[in-house]
């Protein structure tokens, strides 16, 4: 209860979720009017192509015009994979553009338009903050059907996250969760610099979606799939659901938002920081 | 490391989203060109440990959960919340309760 309290107040995260596309032209109207995450608008194009512009990056084209960014910068992204992706979105659009279903746009508009006007360090700074109330190190006293619950399901992916990074973090069941040490932080800070701008972008959207720097490490190093990492992520909410029963209309709808939101974001982060591997792919051959 | 899908079920996991998403032309679109060339690609590793083939198993799984999280989503974004409030009886249904009604029917009172 305090914890979503807590996190609500966490200042980025509903930046990202309410930066959505549209043209240029039509700017001043979008952040009126496509301003909210359920927005949607007539679909305005035929075809989805992708071509390849100048240094190599990848723009989407919709009929014959550019796909832009809300901020007016031109939509590029740097591999096909993505571009490939970000189409498929954008084809698959029926009468409407729903762009709640539209995450990798999202988060490469995101991306490319920095609407925080952050750099690369305040971006580690925010995503860290997430350790301090991370929820697998937060437990409870009672009931205890769920301390066991807890115990079992994430003692796991935390000893692992320690074994992983040689790093000390630990749990707690009081209110002010548990004493983090700065060589933590610092191998966790160490650890995030090594990614670009792009993949941070994607790693705190994860992040901010699943409420864990945990949870989200061990998901990008392939620890846990998306599935997982995402029932970890709720498991109060599953042991209430095993309890009171399932509602589909919020239980359901909130776990595959949480779901697709996740692994757009994880995806994103895979994508962003592939350049250098298929480079190495192709000297293979 | 998860548990994940056989390559095969993924691949056909993702064509069939795709499918769904894209109408019969989907073979067509870059897409499933795109899908299928990264799935022919990582094929010849899969006896042996490779990094690069569990790379893209997982970011095969992710794909595909990321398009099937999407789909169900919005199905039930349509059905649930997609037309506005509900009125009184419909609220009052979705918690499997009925409204009370008078017992001689509307107005008997007067």
């Amino acid at each position: 209860m305090f914890r979503s309290l807590i996190r609500l107040k966490s200042p980025f995260g509903s930046v990202i979720s309410l930066y959505n596309v549209c043209p240029r032209h039509q700017h001043s109207s979008c952040t009126r009017k496509y301003s909210t995450a359920t927005s949607e608008r007539k679909k305005f194009y035929q075809d989805v192509s992708i071509s390849q512009g100048e240094g190599g990056l990848y723009e989407i084209n919709l009929d014959r015009r550019k796909l832009k960014t809300p901020g007016g910068n031109l939509f590029v992204v740097p591999n096909e994979a993505l571009a490939v992706a970000v189409a498929t979105e954008w084809d698959a659009q029926k009468d409407t553009l729903k762009f709640y279903t539209m995450h990798l746009t999202t988060l490469c508009n995101t991306a490319l338009d920095n609407p925080t006007q952050r750099n690369k360090d305040q971006m580690i700074t925010a995503a860290l903050k997430y350790l301090e109330t991370d929820t697998v190190c937060y437990r409870v006293d009672e009931p205890p059907g769920l301390v066991e619950l807890q115990k079992n399901e994430w003692d796991p992916v935390l000893h692992w996250i320690e074994n992983r990074y040689d790093v000390t973090v630990g749990s707690s069941s009081s209110i002010l969760g548990p004493e983090i040490p700065e060589a933590t932080k610092d191998t966790f800070r160490q650890h995030l610099s090594s990614y670009n701008l792009w993949s941070m972008t994607g790693l705190e959207f994860v992040i901010t979606q699943l409420k864990s720097v945990i949870l989200s490490l061990g998901m990008i190093d392939r620890h846990l799939s998306v599935e997982e990492a995402v029932l970890l992520s709720r498991l109060e909410e599953e042991y209430q659901i095993r309890r009171w029963g399932n509602v589909e209309w919020a239980h359901d709808y909130d776990m595959y938002e949480l779901r697709a939101r996740t692994a757009a974001g994880a995806l994103f982060v895979q994508l962003s920081s592939e350049s250098s591997t298929i480079k190495h792919k192709l000297m293979q051959d | 490391m998860p548990a994940l899908a056989s390559p095969l079920r993924l691949c056909r996991g993702i064509l069939k989203e795709l499918r769904y998403l894209q109408g019969p032309s989907y073979k067509q679109s870059p897409a499933y060109n795109h899908v299928m060339d990264q799935f022919r690609r990582n094929k010849v590793t899969e006896e042996r440990y490779c990094r690069a083939q569990q790379e893209a198993q997982h970011a095969a799984h992710t794909y595909l959960c990321l398009l099937e999280s999407t789909r169900n989503h919005l199905v039930l974004h349509n059905l649930y919340h997609a037309k506005g409030e509900r009125n009184p009886e419909e609220v009052a249904g979705l918690v499997g309760l009925k409204l009370p009604t008078q017992p001689g029917g509307k107005g008997w009172e007067k």
